[in-house]
């Protein structure tokens, strides 16, 4: 590639954003995670054991759909899927932990603690854990542990215990506090395994790495299937660690558009929302400096989305960086455009999005009208939305009133 | 550089040859009219320093009393106009005070206008529970531009060279966490505290810059093993809780003065 790639500096700062904004107890920790990791990345016996687990466990790598019949839908732009949703576990969430997974081990560490909002990161974490034989405990908020229940029970059956944060907002932000206040009193035995390109550095920097491989095998595939790079990539974006995914390896590629949509909720402009890019400001929030919703004192705002995976009122800081300097560009989907693009993906092409990943194919809807007919527009299908039929079918009213779910 | 009113209470503890006691409370807990009685309370009993908590609604550092105790503050609508105004409160009984807040409602507020606003309300100091030197340079300016002492925290697991750093950029005072965790009662002082102070005075010996311990103190003998070793004794959930147990403010202010004066006697009998 010609271009350099906008690494963080040696302090984790993208620009003016990222950094390490952390308790002094736990820069110890965040020292070591990074040195481990620049070890790690060059080691190859690590990288091959890795790229083993992502080939043989994951199913890597992952197809790229052509989606001719949604596509109808899309302003006739040719929609091609990136299928992390096939991924063992069902969504990208698998490629950060198995790597983190192994890197725990390397640090002489048993124990793994991990958030999760929609749950995918938590089942992910509890997979890797298994399997490799590492004690793990997830912290998911309490009203996330009723809209994702199935997701919960999925991680006690792989041996993790859930924690069901009942302070704060009781979302994926107040289990995020509460697994840092679980790391810092165990952390000498303890990996906190952060689940998005948010939070202190090294973790932007660290999750990035780990996700590089879906950015780097879709932009051969499409070049492969269409013969050019294509003209726009569409991700949804909570902390944004798929959209991370796929837009690293296009960095470089000035021709290629990138798009993250945020969760509007019931409108960027109200206080229901989670595009905390279009709604938000600079300020600091789980260790970096980011864009957040936030008072005029700095208390950070209530989130809102339909979707437990983007219910957050912060953003990973390169997606801060990107924004700023015009290289990605932000824009809102609501709940109601977000689940209409999960219905017609449905219908469609006979695959059930999760509900986070529908906010990008809502988004590719309008890039689409808006680009026209000609144009190739790479979407990231982050996840499958098995844990989604619950909130889906209440939303289309699906649910026989006198049946039970 | 000027001499705050923290560097004068915490002076005046050294030459009476005992710690200094420092106690904390969120501003606006349970109400801002109740937390200035609640403070003067603390004062009355013995505390020689005052923590005003700046109430946030993401708390990592502390556990589940404190936390209670600041959301019952921006429950009841505190704002840092009122922390400004609980602290000049304070400032009227003698005690001084400093400001513990995490650093986003800082940099929100925008760090001149609070750090002017704290001066003018006979702030000492402010405590930065996240945020460490490397990330603190419009910080440093600011504070030293406003006269106002600016304390970071140093850890069990903080490096040899980290507690050099970190200290050099303290004034007032280096806050010493007793143990790997979060702010709340302890049923006994963990050993790693008098182990992080021994190792902080090895790189404060030419600053003389005092060293006080706060996490998990909450009973007079731990104030007083404490005091063995450091100079000051910081403690906040066990005022909190008093004040959260209490059924009514009355109450509530008995239990705190008693308390603190527990304490107080605490730091006066090193141990």
């Amino acid at each position: 590639m010609s271009h350099a790639q906008p690494v963080p500096d040696a302090h984790g700062h993208y620009g003016r954003y990222g950094g390490r904004f952390a308790p002094e107890a736990l820069i110890a920790a965040l020292d070591e995670v990074e040195a481990e990791w620049d070890k790690a990345r060059q080691d190859p016996d690590y990288l091959a054991e890795l790229d083993e687990l992502l080939r043989s466990y994951t199913g890597r790598p992952s197809p790229v759909t052509d989606a001719r019949n949604f596509a109808e839908h899309a302003g006739g732009a040719r929609i091609l899927l990136k299928r992390e949703d096939l991924n063992h576990t069902g969504s990208h969430k698998i490629n950060n932990v198995l790597g983190q997974a192994l890197l725990t081990k390397r640090m002489g560490k048993t124990r793994v603690i991990a958030e999760t909002g929609a749950g995918q990161h938590g089942v992910a974490t509890a997979t890797a854990c298994a399997l490799l034989g590492l004690d793990c405990v997830i912290y998911m908020g309490e009203e996330d542990t009723r809209r994702q229940a199935l997701n919960v029970a999925r991680m006690r059956m792989l041996g993790a215990e859930v924690v069901p944060v009942t302070i704060g907002s009781r979302t994926l932000k107040d289990a995020i506090n509460e697994a840092f206040r679980d790391w810092v009193a165990n952390v000498d035995h303890t990996h906190y395994l952060f689940g998005t390109v948010a939070g202190p550095h090294p973790f932007p920097r660290l999750v990035r790495d780990l996700h590089f491989v879906v950015g780097k095998e879709a932009r051969q595939q499409v070049l492969e299937l269409t013969g050019k790079l294509p003209d726009a990539v569409a991700a949804c974006v909570g902390g944004g660690s798929n959209a991370i995914a796929i837009f690293a390896a296009f960095l470089p590629d000035e021709s290629v558009a990138l798009y993250g949509f945020e969760a509007g909720g019931e409108g960027a402009r109200t206080t229901r929302t989670a595009a905390s890019i279009t709604a938000g400001s600079p300020g600091v929030f789980h260790g970096a400096r980011t864009y957040v919703l936030q008072d005029e004192f700095g208390q950070t705002l209530p989130s809102h989305s339909i979707s437990a995976g983007l219910d957050y009122p912060a953003v990973g800081p390169e997606h801060a960086y990107l924004a700023d300097t015009g290289r990605a560009t932000y824009e809102p989907v609501t709940d109601a455009e977000a689940m209409e693009a999960f219905r017609l993906l449905c219908r469609t092409e006979g695959i059930i999005p999760a509900i986070e990943s529908a906010h990008a194919l809502a988004g590719a809807r309008k890039l689409g009208e808006r680009l026209g007919p000609d144009a190739v527009i790479l979407v990231n299908l982050s996840g499958r939305g098995d844990k989604d039929v619950d909130t889906a079918a209440t939303y289309f009213g699906l649910v026989d009133p006198e049946g039970q779910r | 550089m000027t001499t705050t009113t923290l560097s004068t209470a915490l002076a005046a503890a050294r030459a009476e040859n005992r710690a200094a006691l420092i106690g904390y409370l969120p501003a606006g807990f349970p109400d801002v009219p109740s937390s200035i009685r609640v403070i003067e309370a603390m004062v009355e009993g013995g505390c020689d320093v005052i923590e005003v908590g700046l109430p946030y609604s993401d708390p990592m550092m502390d556990g589940p009393t404190i936390q209670r105790a600041a959301d019952r503050a921006l429950a009841a609508g505190t704002t840092t106009d009122d922390v400004f105004r609980v602290v000049e409160a304070t400032a009227a009984t003698g005690a001084a005070a400093v400001v513990m807040s995490y650093w986003n409602p800082i940099e929100r507020y925008g760090v001149d206008r609070f750090t002017a606003g704290l001066a003018k309300a006979g702030g000492a100091g402010v405590i930065t529970p996240d945020l460490i030197p490397e990330e603190a340079d419009e910080w440093v300016a600011a504070s030293d531009a406003a006269g106002l002492d600016r304390i970071f925290l140093v850890a069990p697991s903080s490096t040899d060279r980290r507690l050099a750093l970190t200290t050099d950029a303290c004034t007032g005072f280096v806050y010493a966490a007793s143990l790997m965790g979060v702010t709340g009662t302890r049923a006994q002082v963990a050993d790693t505290a008098e182990t992080l102070v021994r190792r902080t005075r090895e790189v404060t010996r030419d600053s003389g810059l005092p060293v006080c311990v706060g996490l998990g103190i909450s009973t007079g003998a731990q104030a007083a093993e404490v005091a063995g070793y450091a100079d000051g004794v910081i403690v906040g959930a066990g005022f909190c809780q008093r004040v959260l147990d209490a059924p009514d403010l009355e109450t509530g202010l008995i239990a705190v003065r008693s308390f603190a004066e527990e304490l107080a006697a605490g730091v006066r009998s090193r141990a």
